[in-house]
């Protein structure tokens, strides 16, 4: 027995020890006798044709072992990476898929595009061997921006794809949309961009492989939050490599927000190249090499109108996006500005009417993948942005349209227009706490005050919904999902009663060691610390889908609390047979079996031993051992949902933007472990925060070289650029997943980047500004106040 | 060409043979397998690798090896309380308390610089310490807890100084 934690509490992490101490065990950090180095040739050019690449003077350079390229790639006919996901237009055309070779073959389509692999004794030796690598390129004009890319003329990427619209996508009754803007008394228009981003886990990307000729199985450690996914994929539809045959492991991985959620080019390269070299390869990216291959995210392109009646209510919202693809499809590329973002376009609220048309577009840039949020944040960005342009327009007060038209709480279930039901969520409760918590109440004293000293302070308020625990399979496959979104656990009850558990999620800076064990701890009544929690390994735990969409404890939690529930129903058959009494009658309470109405009892470790050492055991009719298995498959997404609050203070003499005051009231049903769900919130804001104010990856149209191109050119948030900021929970449970959970790992980045534009085009409102794209930099508000030809200082 | 550096690492003496042109988080890395000392950038920007260098924070990815000759490095190997033993700096307690770290990539270099924060200031406000902390980069936490840590902890080495 001993210290059972369970749901609600905030324990220490089981996890922390050894990354205080610097034992955590990280790719970069494994070595493998008769190590090799490996190291990627990257197209200088964002677009140019592969005429030929001179291998000879690499091949003789010292240490060198092998030089391969896309040539060789093409000789072992292997296949091109995967795309996860396949949408159609809405006549059922399906997207056009050009092929995504792991090392380029004839033509490079981004800067970063992989040209060639060289493999050396040491890291230096492959660097300098890879200087001397001669590529032939015949340079083409590069287009990166997506108007620039559909326009008449533009450089095409591919020649099966004209005018590089990979797909033509739309979602809701266009008709009936018209008909009700028609109708409108006023009409709010936006055109907007949400700009390109780059994920920054501080872990950069690394892979080592190994073949081991005696068992002819190959091992891949990679920094991934998929390790089964990759397997799948790489071994079933890229190198033919038997499933048995292979081991993934993702071991401690620093930071993924969706950056380390694809299958990338490399993994699959370097496993290839070490059957070739017959020793192990070890690759570590460097930032830089990062930032031109870590897949980007957002990079939209919008025009938006809202019809509203002559009352504010919303009638009708109409959506169209230019999303940018980058030079390839990746894993997920082309669901997220589509499946995942039109569907949230409804957001909190009542709008009857909805249509979204979405062009999928190629350009010169590193491929867009799912980021933290992926489709949520740009739908809620839209949507909060056009809400505050329509308050303004019709001169009614913004947190006021908001409450007019949001579902109420009891309308949930709530259908929307665009797919999706939300099972439950309160945001009229969640906008009543936020606006307390951030004592709106006294802002206009606030504001005075930091006019006094010459600034201008803005308010800014963003309400959201997400779909978070992706899954359901079916749903997904509907949408054009090529694999399933469930998750699995097995709980594995060792002779002693102390447990292991198996399961499919990722832990990459989440606390699932700790959270799940709580779970154990509370469903079997066993102490925390006798919980260990195995992840990210294919050749120990069963199977799994990973970790993304916030779904770990949503789907993954799910899973682990019905092998939980089958482990009980096994324990109380064997508790039922040594105490003599019939199953029926067996309880199981705080760790102990016992016979109803009687002191008769077995503890845990009592059934846990006896099913080990089954002298007395009903073997006819049960198999010793006590280890369960379940895989779950949710019903239906969850809708974490929630009221985000910033307050800004704009120094009009240098356009700098200080964000002084911040609050967020989510919605993320049951809360297993507060203190980690309060940092995934503080994470998630600080990360939307930075799209807002800091954050921008700008590529040069013409050349398509990636001008931020390092940490020195694209600013991360530091630690001085936050204030204390207030978060606090405001659930509703799901209905449908087994504790109520939701997910929050995404929440904070969903919520964020609109209250924080919100608010500053709030503190800039008495100079006429109506919209300011992101990120808003100093230089960027600057500009804004020159050509608002208004006095700039405050009166 | 080698040269040989003898310099005093987390308390022990140390004699080794380096290239001139090894950077320490390299020589650290891979030749005196710590691994604690982490690599996150190529342009000196996030302090993953932050380690005392004669008792001063120094970021060791900037740092060459023969610059090692005769001082004192500390990493966050030798950070903890009893060598060998689970026991936890005072500053690591408090990030264990506080919650601030996620996937603890960032974690030693935040500690070895919150250590010298505290060192060098005994009573940090939490200006002081988002100031302090501006040259090491942590993409999970959003800094919050990590700033409550570093002044939790920074209470916590006084205290004991005091003892
Ligand atoms: S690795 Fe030294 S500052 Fe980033
Ligand atoms: S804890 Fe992950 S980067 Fe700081």
């Amino acid at each position: 027995m001993g210290n059972v934690i369970g749901i609600g509490a905030s324990p220490k992490r089981k996890e922390d020890q050894r990354f205080l101490t610097g034992r955590g065990n990280y790719v970069s950090d494994i070595k493998r006798p008769g190590m090799t180095a490996g190291v990627f040739v990257r197209s200088p050019h964002g677009h140019a044709v592969l005429r030929g690449i001179d291998k000879s003077a690499a091949l003789a350079a010292p240490g060198v072992i092998a030089v391969l390229t896309g040539d060789d790639v093409k000789a072992d006919k292997l296949g091109s990476l995967p795309c996860g996901w396949g949408i159609s237009d809405a006549k059922g055309v399906p997207m056009k898929e050009p092929p995504f070779p792991m090392l380029a073959q004839d033509k490079v389509r981004f800067v970063g595009d992989m040209v060639a692999f060289v493999v050396a004794e040491t890291p230096a030796q492959a660097n300098a061997a890879a200087e001397l690598l001669t590529v032939d390129y015949e340079v083409l004009p590069s287009v990166v921006g997506v108007l620039e890319a559909v326009r008449p003329g533009a450089p095409q990427l591919f020649d099966d794809v004209p005018n590089n619209i990979c797909c033509d996508w739309e979602l809701g009754d266009k008709a009936v949309v018209e008909t009700a803007f028609r109708k409108a008394a006023h009409v709010a228009k936006l055109s907007l961009v949400n700009n390109r981003l780059i994920g920054n886990p501080m872990e950069p990307r690394a892979a080592i492989a190994e073949y081991e000729p005696g068992t002819d199985r190959f091992t891949l450690w990679t920094t991934s939050q998929f390790p089964h996914v990759v397997r799948f994929l790489m071994g079933a539809l890229v190198l033919n490599i038997p499933q048995h045959k292979l081991r993934v492991v993702a071991p401690d991985v620093g930071g993924g927000f969706g950056v380390k959620q694809f299958h990338y080019g490399e993994e699959a390269v370097i496993t290839w190249a070490a059957k070739r070299v017959m020793r192990p390869i070890k690759w570590v990216a460097s930032r830089s090499e990062g930032y031109v291959s870590d897949r980007h995210g957002r990079d939209h392109v919008t025009e938006a109108e809202l019809a509203l009646d002559e009352t504010g209510k919303f009638l009708a919202f109409r959506v169209n996006t230019l999303a940018n693809m980058g030079g390839y499809l990746s894993t997920f590329g082309p669901n997220i500005p589509t499946n995942l973002y039109g569907p949230l376009l409804g957001g909190v609220y009542t709008t009857p009417a909805i249509y979204c048309n979405v062009k999928v577009v190629f350009t010169n840039t590193v491929p867009v993948d799912a980021y933290r949020g992926a489709g949520r944040p740009e739908a809620t960005f839209v949507l909060e942005r056009i809400v505050d342009v329509a308050a303004s327009e019709m001169g009614i007060d913004r947190v006021e349209i908001r409450r007019r038209n949001m579902i109420p709480k009891e309308a949930y279930p709530y259908q929307t227009p665009v797919l999706v039901q939300y099972d439950s969520g309160d945001p009229v409760g969640c906008l009543d706490g936020a606006l307390v918590a951030a004592d709106v109440k006294d802002f206009g004293i606030r504001k005075a005050e930091s006019a006094r000293r010459g600034k201008f302070r803005g308010l800014g308020y963003s309400t959201y919904v997400e779909a978070c625990g992706l899954a359901p399979s079916r749903f997904a496959g509907r949408l054009g999902a090529r694999g399933g979104l469930y998750e699995s656990a097995t709980v594995r009850v060792h002779p002693t009663g102390q447990v292991t558990v198996m399961i499919g999620t990722h832990n990459h800076g989440q606390g699932h060691e700790t959270t799940f064990a709580q779970i154990v701890s509370e469903k079997l009544g066993v102490s925390f610390e006798n919980v260990d929690i195995v992840f990210g390994d294919t050749d120990r735990v069963q199977f799994g889908m990973g970790t993304y969409g916030s779904r770990s404890l949503v789907v993954g939690g799910a899973a682990l609390s019905k092998a939980t529930d089958k482990v009980v129903a096994k324990g109380k058959k064997i508790a039922a047979h040594l105490l003599e009494a019939a199953e029926v009658d067996i309880q199981f309470e705080a760790g102990q079996f016992s016979v109803a109405g009687t002191d008769r009892m077995k503890t845990f470790e009592e059934i846990a031993g006896a099913a080990y050492v089954p002298h007395n055991y009903p073997l006819e009719v049960l198999e010793p051992g006590l280890e369960e298995q379940a895989y779950y498959d949710p019903v239906n997404f969850t809708y974490p949902g929630g009221c985000h609050i910033a307050e800004v203070e704009v120094d009009p003499e240098t356009g700098t933007v200080t964000l002084v005051n911040y609050t967020a009231v989510d919605d993320v049903g049951t809360v297993i472990n507060p203190m980690i769900v309060e940092g995934q919130l503080h994470g998630g804001i600080v990360q939307g925060v930075g799209q807002a104010l800091f954050e921008n990856a700008v590529y040069d149209e013409g050349s398509g070289q990636l001008l931020s191109g390092s940490l020195m050119d694209y600013c991360m948030p530091r630690a001085d650029h936050m204030p204390m900021m207030k978060v606090a929970t405001h659930s509703t449970l799901c209905t449908h997943t087994p504790m109520g959970v939701k997910g929050c790992g995404e929440v904070g980045t969903i919520g964020s980047p609109a209250a924080v534009i919100n608010a500053v085009v709030d503190a800039l409102s008495h100079l006429g500004v109506t919209h300011v794209d992101m990120p808003a930099t100093p230089n960027r508000i600057w500009r804004l106040l020159q050509n608002a030809s208004l006095p700039v200082a405050a009166e | 060409m080698t040269v040989q550096i003898s310099f005093t690492l987390n308390g022990r003496p140390t004699t080794i043979d380096v290239e001139p042109a090894t950077l320490v988080t390299e020589l650290l890395r891979e030749t005196l397998s710590l691994t604690g000392t982490h690599i996150g950038c190529d342009t000196s920007q996030c302090g993953a690798c932050v380690v005392h260098l004669n008792g001063l924070p120094v970021k060791s990815c900037t740092l060459l090896a023969p610059a090692l000759d005769g001082a004192t490095l500390l990493t966050i190997e030798g950070l903890q309380g009893a060598p060998g033993s689970n026991q936890l700096h005072p500053m690591q307690e408090a990030f264990r308390e506080h919650h601030g770290l996620q996937c603890g990539f960032c974690t030693p270099g935040m500690l070895m610089t919150a250590v010298a924060l505290a060192t060098e200031k005994p009573v940090l406000t939490e200006a002081d310490v988002r100031h302090g902390l501006e040259g090491n980069i942590c993409r999970c936490t959003g800094y919050q807890n990590i700033v409550v840590s570093v002044m939790a902890g920074a209470a916590a080495m006084n205290a004991a100084k005091g003892e």
